[in-house]
Formats: structure tokens, C-alpha cells, sequence
């Protein structure tokens, strides 16, 4: 008896829903395995994991407060994958964007009204873009692996902020905190009420609704949908590579830069070393999770979020190093990755060959 | 691999097939097929694309495990567990496509692909001189990249006799090469095989069959349809065989309203972006109005770069080298040439003239999404993509070239070869084109769809268009054209009427007689 992989002669569209949640399930499985290698529970472990966040307003806020820059990440992330361009630097393309947008806070003070905000805005989307063209120049001109380059621009733009914040952006009266100061009346989003949600959530859902129409409505989509599956359809459709990765990389690093000012405009409310729980990485996660659709995506920004704030809960609550969330989250790449051969291939029994079968 | 009970079988037979099915999934792509091949004999095996050809030498060489059956060597039956145990026992096979390293030299590529105890210094030594021996002269230093597809396949042929095979199986060998290199491989494989050697024989090339084979097996829908000795049947009733039913005579009218120049080539020169593409040189050709016009030459002559070029999916540097119902239009993209009622279709089916996953109606937009034919756009910038009139220019297609699939908006992929290449033609010829370029326009496609595919190309050049056929095969050149120009490294001949044309002069156009030593030099010295 052997198993083996037998190509499907068509994608299955079953598998293709199922194996995300199939990948759901067997995380939830090895985690459970994990937490009672670890000596706990795990059945109270996996319910403080993934159930907690859900059963208190206050968690169910942070949730949402996570979910916002994942989702707005995670939809770039997901047109740019489709069109088979890599765009891994999505964590620096956020930082170089709260950089750039904490430009007005940090020297236009005085500066207060709605259109400070609006410019905040613009510029993290710029910063975030700009440091997204670097990889796009590189592809281009170059030839260069953009994969290699738009990673390692993250420790680029991490390095950057936290020279500045240590130096020449440091808050003058911050006893010498590596801070700026703090953000303040129109430099900061608005929030709904007294709580931590904040209007970024309204703009990343927008994002994933202009981007599901971008793709399923207009020739745009259709454009990154064929050269991402056949290259040399696209040349046949007269669309143009080249111009396809300048579109994803702009694309998807001024949405991560407008995630990088938003959070540092919202939750955070000042620059500081450091502004992200590698939303910029995890978004990846979530971009595959949901189907690379915009609409997926807001999902599994939900579900990548409540991994954030699982985390936090098992640490809390049985000392287990909140790390244990980016295990989760690695867990469940391998296995989508692993469950989404499904799409294309069954497994079948092998039985023992002979001549009378 | 696993041995059991040996069955009494004659001396000179090497090999026996017996109800050998595979299945993939529910579909039996062999079933029940019996073969059997014997020592010093060439056996062909015929079929139409997609017959079960490949799967059953697939397996008879390892690289596929049959669901059922068994296979007798030697008389011995046995399991072939991989490519690597048929070789040990004597089998070589010769694949379509060629798996080399082109910035290696012949003797590395052959070194990489022997057993270790074969690999040693006088490898170099044996290579030429059992090259030489068998007449498929090789140097062993020279480099891949450097030769040519004939020549390549002989470094191919070259690995497998340094294995001393007692079978070779060979997968379309003559489909890459000229008449007059065909005839040489004739002889090594006549030498072969009185040297005891068996040899089975994929082709789809009728009368090279009758000439070669000694035995004939063919196969239908996975089937065993006839086993016959070639030599007593015509190519007619070979083909009948293959197919099922008579084969639909084309209708041809002489082309008598030869009108305006439609598409003109000068002087066009295009230079390969990759190290191993083709460089086109100084390349004239008038098309005019009503006629078809074909340019035949051996794959990898510069087919590919000079269809890029005249579509526009390479742009060129000189506007005047491509022109297209008198506008010059070498330096605009494919769509700009589209709107000068030209279409396109290009030799790849899946993966380049449609795109595989994606439904018939999206493969539509494909080419459709900027040209304006009808009085209906299929798209409007921002407002978005018209799904109505795709469906209805799919549903017209669909009707009209008769494409069969499982539901009229299937994925493209699902389609077989011959109903997505008549797919593909439909959908550029429901523009009802001026300019029609068409790269290998039935390849590997059933003889029912290629038959109605050259007649809707007769048609539409009678009713005025112009037409530009690129063609590795003869038979379809000769059934098609009213003028004949042949590629070689990159150069065109000129093109010659059709009815004044022999095989053997396009062969000799093809190995280069036509080529201008100062072309290449000005290559050699030019970028």
C-alpha cells in the first residue's frame, strides 16, 4: 500500500474552499498536540486561544483593531500575488509609510485640520510606495529576484526608523525615550467612541471592496488574473509585464504604508522603535488564507487577528511565551500551502500491481 | 523491479503487452492493449493526439505504472519500476522533446545521463566513434547551444546506443527534421535493426511508416483498433484507421482575385533577447490579398520570433519593418496591430493563445478586450467588462467552428487539442480579419478539426483577407498555399509559387541553401 498524488484533470472548486478551513482544523489539532507537549491543558489552552478573544467586547475591539492593518496589507498583498509578482516587504513598506506620514505630527504641529490628517495619509501611501519601487526598479531594469530585495528593504526601513527615533525625530522632552512626541487632535484617526476601533477599519474594508471590483469588474483585474497564470497570454493580450509589476508593487506597498501611518495615527499615537507585530509579514498569511480574494482577506484578517490576541491570552493566563502566536500563524501557512496541493492533485491508494487485478 | 513466474514466449520475440490498461481516474487512457514487438523488426505505432500513444510507451520505458495487465521481457514477466530499470534492461527511448543542457557540451550532456560505470575518460572517444559508425556524426566538445535540432537529437540517439539497446522506442523523430536528415535516420535505424535491435515507431507521418515499419499497431480512444503490415495499406486507409471515418477532402479554388499587399516585411531584423533564441535577418515578404501565403522550416528556425514580430508581441525598433494595410507599424504593440484588422493566433494553444484555467468566454477578452469589431465594445475602460457580448461573440464562435466541450462557457483547459485550437482560430477568425497570422495552425490536432481549420483558412482568404501560415508540416503547406517561403537560422527565402515547388527543394531551402554568408557575419559582428 503507497500513496500517491494523482493530478486532477480539472482545479477542483470544492477543495479550493475547503482547504483553507481544512488547514484551520489540522492547526487547531497540532496546536492542541503542542500545548499538552507543553504541559497544559489543551483543551482549555485552544479555548483561551481562539474562543476568549471572542467572548468579551474589549477583546472582540482589539480583534478588530488588528484586523484593520492585515486586511488592508493582505489585500495588496493578494492582487500582487495573483499576478505572480512577490512582494515580501510589505513590514517595510508599513514602517517606511508611518515614517513618511509622521513628517506632518513631528514638524507641522501647529498644523490642525482635516486635511493634516488627509496629508498624513497621502504621505504614508507615498513612503510605503516608495519604498515598494525600489524592488518594482530592480525586477525591471535589473532582472533582480524581487523576493530578496523587497525582504531585505525591511531591515532597511526598521533601522531607519529607529535611527530617527533615537536621534534627530526624538521627542525634545521625552526624557530621552526613543519616542516622538505624541500625536495629537487631527494628526490622530478618529475612533468610534471611547474605544480603541478606529476609522482604518472603515478604510481597509473599502480597500477590499474597491479591490474586489478592481479585479472581478474591469480589465485591470482581468490583466493581473492572465499574466499571473500564463505570461505569455499576457503578451498575446498585449498587456504589458513590466508595467504589471510597477502597478503591484505601488499598489500593494502604498496600501502597507497607509496601514504603517494609520497605526501609528491610531492605536499607537506616536512614532517609536517599534509599530508592528510583523502585521506586514502575517499579512502574507492572510492574503493566501483568503484565496488571494479581497474579500477572503477581511476573513482571514479576522482569523490572523484573533491569533494575535490568543496569544496574549495564553500568556496571561498560562505563562506560555506569547510567541506561541507566530508558531500558530507559521503552522497555518504550512499547512495551506500544504492543503491547497488538493486544488490540483487527489491522493489515492496505491494497491499492490499485479497481473490479476 | 520484481520478477515472477517466466511464460513461454519464441526466441525473437523481445517484448509482449498484454491487457495492459491505465487509468487516470475515471478515464482509461489504455485499455486492454496487446503488443508485440520482436527482435531486428521496426514496429510503428499510430494514433491521433490524445489515442493513448504516449501513455503506452510511457510505460513500456518505467516513467508510468499500469493499473492493470502485464508486461513480458524477454520472456519474463516483470515490473518496469522506473526510466532508470528499463534502461538496465536494454530499453532507450528518444523523446520529442529533447532534455539538454544547451551551455554544455555534447559529451557532458551524454555523461550526465549514463550510469556511472560508463561515465569514464574515453567516453569523448566512444561518442565519436559510435557516432560515426551508425552515420550521426557528432564532435563531442561542441557545444549544445551551437547545433542543430537535427543534430540534437542525434546526441539524444547517440546516449541511448552507447547503452547498447535491445529496444529503442522513438516519439516522433522526424517531426524536428528535413527530409534529407529524415532519410539519414532511416538508415541508422535499418542498421539498427539488422543488428537485432527492435525499434517501436511513434509517428503520425503516414508515408514515412509505409517506407520504414515492418509492423503497424494503431490506436483509438486507448484501443487497439488494427494491427496490420503497413506496406500492404495506402496513407489513405492508414488515416482511416486512425480516425474512425473517411477524412473531409478540403475544397480549394484557385486563388484568382489577388489584390492589394496587406502585410509587408522589410528589411525586418529583430535580435533575441535570450541567449539561445533565434536572430531574424533581413526578412522580406509581400502578403497580398486573397492568397495564403506559408513559410515552412524545421522547428527552431526562428518561427516563434518572427510570428512575435509580426504580431507585435516583440515591438521593433524600425517602423517600416512590419506594415499592415499600408500603415507602418513595426514599432506599435499587438493591440495597435489589431485595430488595423489584423489577428493573430499563435502556435501554443494553452498557455499563450488562451490562458488554461480561465473560461471560453474570458479567453474571449483575451484577444477581443481592445479592438472594437462589432457595435458593441467587449469592454469600456472603468465601466467594465461587457459578460453579454462575450457570451454571445463564445456562443458564435462555438457554433460556427464547431467546438465541442462539456458546457458551452467551459475552462479552456478542459477542452481536447483540436476543439481549443479551433477555439482559438474561431475566435480571431469571428473579426472577419484583413491580416491573418497563424503559427502551426493544426498542430497535434485531430485530422477532423484540422480538416475544417485549413478549410475556414481557404475560405477567408478567397473572400479577400491575406494570410500568413507557419508550418512545420509539408502536407498541410502543400494543401494550403499559393506561395511557399522557407525560415532557416533566421532567414527567409523568397517566397516561390506552391504549384512550382518540390519537397526536395524545400528541403534544401530549409538546411540553409538560401542563407547570405554576409548575414551572418554582420550577426556574428553585429550587437
Amino acid at each position: 500500500m503507497q500513496l500517491i498524488l494523482e493530478k486532477r484533470a480539472q482545479a477542483s472548486h470544492f477543495m479550493h474552499f475547503a482547504s483553507p478551513l481544512l488547514a484551520i482544523s489540522l492547526t487547531v489539532l497540532l496546536g492542541g498536540v503542542i500545548f499538552s507537549a507543553m504541559g497544559q491543558p489543551p483543551l482549555t489552552a485552544l479555548y483561551i486561544y481562539f474562543v476568549d478573544p471572542l467572548t468579551s467586547l474589549w477583546a472582540i475591539e482589539e480583534v478588530l483593531v488588528k484586523a484593520a492593518p492585515l486586511v488592508l496589507i493582505g489585500v495588496g498583498l493578494s492582487i500582487t500575488f495573483r499576478a505572480n509578482v512577490w512582494n515580501i516587504g510589505a513590514e517595510g513598506q508599513l514602517t517606511a509609510g508611518a515614517i513618511l506620514g509622521a513628517i506632518i505630527p513631528i514638524f507641522f504641529a501647529q498644523w490642525q485640520s482635516p486635511l493634516a490628517l488627509i496629508t498624513m495619509l497621502a504621505l504614508g501611501m507615498l513612503g510605503g510606495a516608495m519604498l515598494a519601487a525600489i524592488p518594482a526598479l530592480l525586477k525591471t531594469r535589473f532582472g533582480v529576484n524581487e523576493i530578496l530585495t523587497s525582504l531585505m528593504l525591511v531591515y532597511v526601513a526598521q533601522l531607519l526608523l529607529d535611527w530617527i527615533i533615537r536621534g534627530p525625530w526624538k521627542d525634545p522632552h521625552g526624557y530621552n525615550f526613543p519616542k516622538s512626541v505624541a500625536f495629537d487632535g487631527w494628526h490622530l484617526i478618529p475612533t468610534y467612541g471611547d474605544g480603541r476601533v478606529h476609522m482604518g477599519l472603515i478604510i481597509a474594508l473599502l480597500a477590499a471592496l474597491i479591490l474586489y471590483w478592481l479585479m472581478t469588474r474591469t480589465i485591470k483585474g482581468f490583466e493581473v488574473r492572465v499574466i499571473g497564470s500564463a505570461p505569455r497570454a499576457g503578451a498575446f493580450a498585449g498587456f504589458s509585464q513590466t508595467k504589471m509589476v510597477w502597478f503591484c508593487f505601488l499598489l500593494s506597498g502604498a496600501l502597507a504604508g497607509l496601514a504603517g501611518i494609520i497605526e501609528v495615527a491610531g492605536p499607537i499615537g506616536q512614532l517609536q522603535p517599534h509599530i508592528s507585530p510583523n502585521y506586514g509579514f502575517t499579512a502574507i498569511i492572510v492574503a493566501f488564507l483568503g484565496r488571494l480574494n479581497p474579500i477572503g482577506v477581511i476573513f482571514a484578517g479576522l482569523l490572523l487577528a484573533i491569533s494575535y490576541i490568543g496569544g496574549e491570552g495564553v500568556q496571561i493566563e498560562l505563562g506560555i511565551s506569547d510567541k506561541t502566536a507566530q508558531v500558530f500563524q507559521g503552522m497555518l501557512l504550512f499547512f495551506i500551502l500544504m492543503c491547497d496541493t488538493l486544488i490540483h492533485y487527489r491522493v489515492r491508494l496505491l494497491k499492490p500491481q499485479g497481473g490479476a487485478l | 523491479m520484481s520478477i515472477s513466474n517466466p511464460s513461454k514466449s519464441a526466441t525473437s520475440v523481445l517484448l509482449e503487452v498484454h491487457a495492459l490498461t491505465k487509468k487516470f481516474g475515471d478515464f482509461a487512457a489504455n485499455k486492454g492493449v496487446n503488443l508485440v514487438l520482436e527482435a531486428g523488426k521496426i514496429h510503428a505505432l499510430l494514433g491521433e493526439n490524445g489515442a493513448g500513444k504516449s501513455t503506452l510507451v510511457k510505460m513500456i520505458y518505467g516513467a508510468l505504472q499500469p493499473t492493470s495487465g502485464r508486461i513480458v521481457w524477454q520472456g519474463k514477466e516483470l515490473h518496469i519500476d522506473n526510466p532508470a530499470a528499463a534502461r538496465e534492461l536494454g530499453i532507450g527511448m528518444v523523446f520529442q522533446h529533447f532534455s539538454l543542457f544547451e551551455a554544455l557540451t555534447v559529451a557532458e550532456n551524454i555523461s550526465l545521463a549514463l550510469p556511472a560505470q560508463l561515465r569514464n575518460k574515453d567516453l569523448n572517444h566512444r561518442i565519436a566513434s559510435l557516432s560515426k559508425d551508425y552515420g550521426l556524426p557528432l564532435n563531442p566538445d561542441a557545444l549544445v547551444a551551437d547545433l542543430s535540432v537535427g543534430e540534437r537529437q542525434r546526441i539524444e540517439i547517440v546516449r541511448c546506443l552507447l547503452q547498447e539497446p535491445r529496444l529503442l522506442i522513438m516519439d516522433e523523430p522526424t517531426a524536428v527534421l528535413t527530409p534529407q536528415e529524415a532519410e539519414a535516420l532511416f538508415a541508422t535505424l535499418n542498421r539498427l535493426t539488422n543488428e537485432g535491435c527492435a525499434v517501436l515507431y511513434i509517428s503520425h507521418r503516414l508515408e514515412e511508416v509505409k517506407q520504414l515499419c515492418h509492423d503497424a499497431t494503431i490506436l483509438r480512444h486507448g484501443e487497439v483498433v488494427a494491427q496490420l503490415d503497413p506496406q500492404q495499406e495506402t496513407a489513405a486507409t492508414l488515416a482511416q484507421h486512425m480516425v474512425g471515418t473517411s477524412v473531409h477532402q478540403i475544397s480549394r479554388q484557385s486563388a484568382d482575385n489577388i489584390g492589394d499587399v496587406l502585410l509587408e516585411l522589410q528589411n525586418l531584423n529583430q535580435y533575441s533577447d535570450t541567449p539561445f533564441g533565434v536572430d531574424l535577418l533581413g526578412i522580406n515578404l509581400q502578403v497580398r490579398s486573397g492568397e495564403i501565403v506559408s513559410i515552412a522550416g524545421i522547428a527552431g528556425n526562428g518561427q516563434g520570433e518572427l510570428f512575435a514580430a509580426i504580431s507585435g508581441e516583440t515591438v521593433n525598433a524600425d517602423r517600416d519593418a512590419v506594415t499592415i494595410q499600408t500603415m507602418p507599424c513595426g514599432q506599435l504593440g499587438i493591440n495597435a496591430r489589431r485595430q488595423l484588422q489584423s489577428a493573430f493566433v499563435p502556435e501554443e494553444r494553452n498557455g499563450h493563445a488562451a490562458v488554461g484555467e480561465f473560461s471560453l468566454t474570458e479567453n474571449i477578452l483575451l484577444s477581443h478586450h481592445a479592438v472594437r469589431d462589432g457595435e458593441v465594445a467587449v469592454q469600456n475602460g472603468w465601466s467594465g467588462i461587457n459578460r453579454a457580448e462575450l457570451a454571445r461573440i463564445n456562443q458564435h464562435v462555438s457554433d460556427t467552428y464547431d467546438v465541442r466541450s462539456a458546457s458551452v462557457d467551459a475552462e479552456a483547459g478542459s477542452l481536447s487539442g483540436g476543439n481549443l485550437q479551433k477555439f482559438v482560430v474561431g475566435r480571431e477568425l469571428d473579426r472577419k480579419p484583413k491580416v491573418l497570422v497563424i503559427n502551426q495552425p493544426t498542430w497535434g490536432v485531430d485530422a477532423g478539426a484540422a480538416a475544417l481549420i485549413r478549410q475556414v483558412l481557404i475560405d477567408l482568404s478567397r473572400q479577400g483577407s491575406a494570410i500568413l501560415v507557419i508550418s512545420q508540416d509539408l502536407d498541410e503547406i502543400f494543401e494550403l498555399s499559393d506561395r511557399i517561403a522557407v525560415i532557416s537560422r533566421g532567414q527567409l527565402s523568397a517566397a516561390y509559387g506552391a504549384s512550382d515547388m518540390t519537397r526536395e527543394e524545400i528541403g534544401l531551402l530549409m538546411s540553409g541553401a538560401h542563407e547570405k554568408a554576409n548575414l551572418i557575419q554582420d550577426q556574428t559582428g553585429g550587437i
